[in-house]
């Protein structure tokens, strides 16, 4: 692949990126402006009621509150720009430190989810796609649909009543045992902690890769290039093992980067449900209790995350496909 | 080395719930090839020549249903019996690159036909590079993907497949549409070579002109059944005896260039009859009730009541 083509590929997704952050900060400060939340309330809290008057009107004319919007905005989004993200009042913490250390914890769930959603997926995919038309396929497909059709907290609560309630077998909260040091915690508790969320975050995205593999699977077997392999002899397995996945990768590994977004959205009901403390956690914690610059932290996070997600998505084609990689050279 | 009779191929298609389609492609088709000849099937789209090669190789879809008999090498060819010749003993060149995988290395395909032929790996790689050689194929071209190969060097690629399977019979189905026409005449040379070998070859097209130029026999279809069998030299002797067949050779540039007027019939509803009466410039009320039978005229088969006049 040369360079030119990547400079420009990431030249572009740049200049996209920067767009996207620059709505979402718009947006995000209208809506700020307009919500209900008094910013002096919010930041005195509960000792509102032993300032006067005039202390408020002093502290709103230090903020520049009474400064026009748009002088407001500029304000504001340069401090964005230079990473003051302001601090968090419900953690009592800088915002880029709570999320940075929140999203640690999720990133171990999405990671697991996400592997677990793709390798599932694709495996039921590529059952149902074989066996096209058969019960097995029909058994995968009313599971998938199912899945798609059921909400993700709904799946969530199930599972927790299941494994955790009635059976035992998986904790019923947390990252870690209640009351244990987080150095204490081996890796076997911290995996133990971490299964069954996992299972129930990744159930959001098997359906629709299962479903998509399924389909991509059907067209490749119908292709007059599977119809000349069986010309040559080769069996259903042997077409699937050196046609059938060849064919499908592609767009399964596409799809895969894609579904970061679902499962990013995902963890936050999922993490809510078994009180499992990753940035999901956080940002229902942030809404509920005003955490404004929390939640526009979160906010610009999570617009990055899905971005870059699609980003890999997009790249994950340029750099697999050689129809695309190497592109119309022809050697005669 | 091959001899079908009397095959027909049927569609079963459901629309709309559970009202049935049939749909007859292939009616009384006959066709035989001996080792080391070229035999040309030749007819107009939809008249069962692509369906008669998946018929041989046992690759029709689930929903056909095959009648008649189909003798290979004196054994019938039954539906176990063509799974363990087909890529082996019948091999199939197929229309174009768009018959291979479109993610795989052109070196890589033609090798594993090698080795569903039995061979080991390094023994295929061998197989391959000899092929590729005989061809004329340059060594890097192993490496391109199917859309990096010109047109010419995909037909060689597409013949290599089938020549590194030491098949005895070799289908190749259309292979000279939209080619440039020295690489017409090289493919068509490619096939003589293969039958001068020993090798059986049906060369499957609509081009009757490239078939005159390589076959030893020609076999016309016509709307799923076999109009008439005649040897090349019949052709500009004037010694055809059937009418589409010689409306055909009329239809060609360098003769009168005359269209060959009407339709195949709607193989949903097919004539009693003989196939082509409703074309049929002789067409006389002895042709309306029962199909012509296959008889051999002036060294020649043809299925047409009127075709000794
Ligand atoms: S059988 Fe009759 S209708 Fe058919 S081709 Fe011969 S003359 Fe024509």
């Amino acid at each position: 692949m040369q360079l030119k083509p990547i400079l420009l590929f990431f030249g572009y997704k740049l200049v996209r990126l920067a767009l996207l952050l620059i709505a979402v900060a718009v947006l995000t400060f209208g809506m700020m402006s307009l919500s209900p939340i008094d910013p002096v309330q919010a930041y005195v809290g509960a000792d509102m009621l032993q300032i006067s008057a005039a202390q408020r009107e002093l502290i709103a004319q230090r903020w520049g509150l009474d400064q026009p919007m748009i002088v407001r905005f500029w304000d504001w989004f340069g401090q964005i720009i230079q990473g003051n993200w302001g601090t968090s009042m419900v953690f009592n913490q800088p915002v880029l430190q709570v999320i940075g250390q929140r999203f640690q914890v999720s990133l171990q769930l999405l990671a697991i989810a996400w592997l677990l959603s793709g390798l599932l997926g694709l495996v039921l995919g590529v059952l149902a796609g074989a066996f096209e038309g058969t019960w097995i396929d029909r058994g995968i497909r009313l599971y998938a649909y199912t899945l798609a059709s059921s909400p993700t907290f709904w799946v969530a609560l199930l599972l927790l009543i299941l494994f955790s309630v009635s059976l035992r077998l998986t904790p019923i909260c947390c990252a870690a045992p209640p009351g244990m040091l987080a150095q204490n915690v081996t890796f076997w508790q911290h995996l133990h902690h971490l299964l069954l969320p996992a299972l129930a975050l990744s159930i959001i995205g098997i359906a629709s890769i299962a479903l998509h593999t399924r389909q991509k699977l059907i067209d490749v077997l119908h292709s007059d290039y599977v119809l000349f392999a069986r010309a040559q002899g080769e069996s259903l397995w042997g077409i699937l093992q050196h046609h059938g996945l060849r064919n499908i990768l592609l767009p399964a590994l596409t799809l895969q980067f894609a579904s970061l977004s679902e499962l990013f959205g995902g963890s936050v009901l999922v993490e809510q449900v078994f009180a499992y403390p990753g940035l999901g956690q956080a940002t229902v914690q942030a809404a509920l209790r005003s955490d404004v610059p929390l939640l526009v932290g979160i906010v610009f996070f999570s617009a990055l995350f899905v971005y870059a997600g699609n980003t890999l998505a997009d790249l994950s084609y340029q750099v697999i496909d050689p129809r695309i990689r190497i592109g119309g050279r022809r050697t005669t | 080395m091959l001899s079908v009779s009397n095959l027909s191929v049927t569609f079963k298609q459901y629309e709309q719930g559970l009202r049935r389609r049939q749909l007859t492609v292939i009616t009384e088709l006959d066709l035989d090839v001996k080792a080391g000849e070229v035999v040309a099937v030749v007819g107009a789209s939809g008249s069962g020549k692509s369906l008669l090669a998946h018929a041989i190789l046992g690759i029709l879809p689930e929903n056909a249903t095959v009648g008649g008999t189909m003798l290979f090498q004196g054994q019938p060819l039954t539906p176990s019996r063509c799974q363990r010749l087909r890529g082996k003993a019948i091999a199939l060149i197929p229309q174009s690159v768009g018959y291979l995988d479109p993610l795989m290395r052109v070196g890589q395909q033609v090798q594993r036909v090698a080795q569903l032929n039995g061979l080991s790996k390094p023994a295929a790689r061998t197989a391959v590079k000899r092929t590729f050689d005989r061809y004329d194929l340059p060594p890097q071209a192993e490496r391109c993907y199917p859309f990096q190969v010109s047109g010419g060097m995909a037909r060689r690629v597409l013949v290599s497949t089938a020549v590194v399977s030491h098949a005895e019979l070799i289908i190749a189905d259309e292979p000279t549409p939209g080619l440039h026409p020295e690489v017409v005449v090289e493919t068509l040379n490619h096939l003589r070579e293969l039958a001068q070998e020993g090798r059986g070859v049906i060369l499957i097209t609509h081009d009757i002109e490239a078939a005159l130029l390589v076959a030893d026999r020609v076999a016309v279809f016509y709307a799923g059944t076999t109009a008439e069998i005649a040897s090349t030299q019949d052709f500009a002797a004037g010694n055809l005896r059937h009418p589409y067949t010689q409306a055909l050779w009329r239809s060609l540039p360098q003769n009168d260039f005359m269209p060959v007027p009407g339709n195949q019939p709607n193989p949903e509803a097919l004539p009693v009859g003989c196939l082509f009466s409703d074309r049929c410039p002789w067409m006389t009320e002895a042709c309306l009730p029962e199909r012509p039978r296959l008889r051999t005229v002036r060294g020649g088969l043809v299925r047409c009541i009127h075709a000794d006049r």
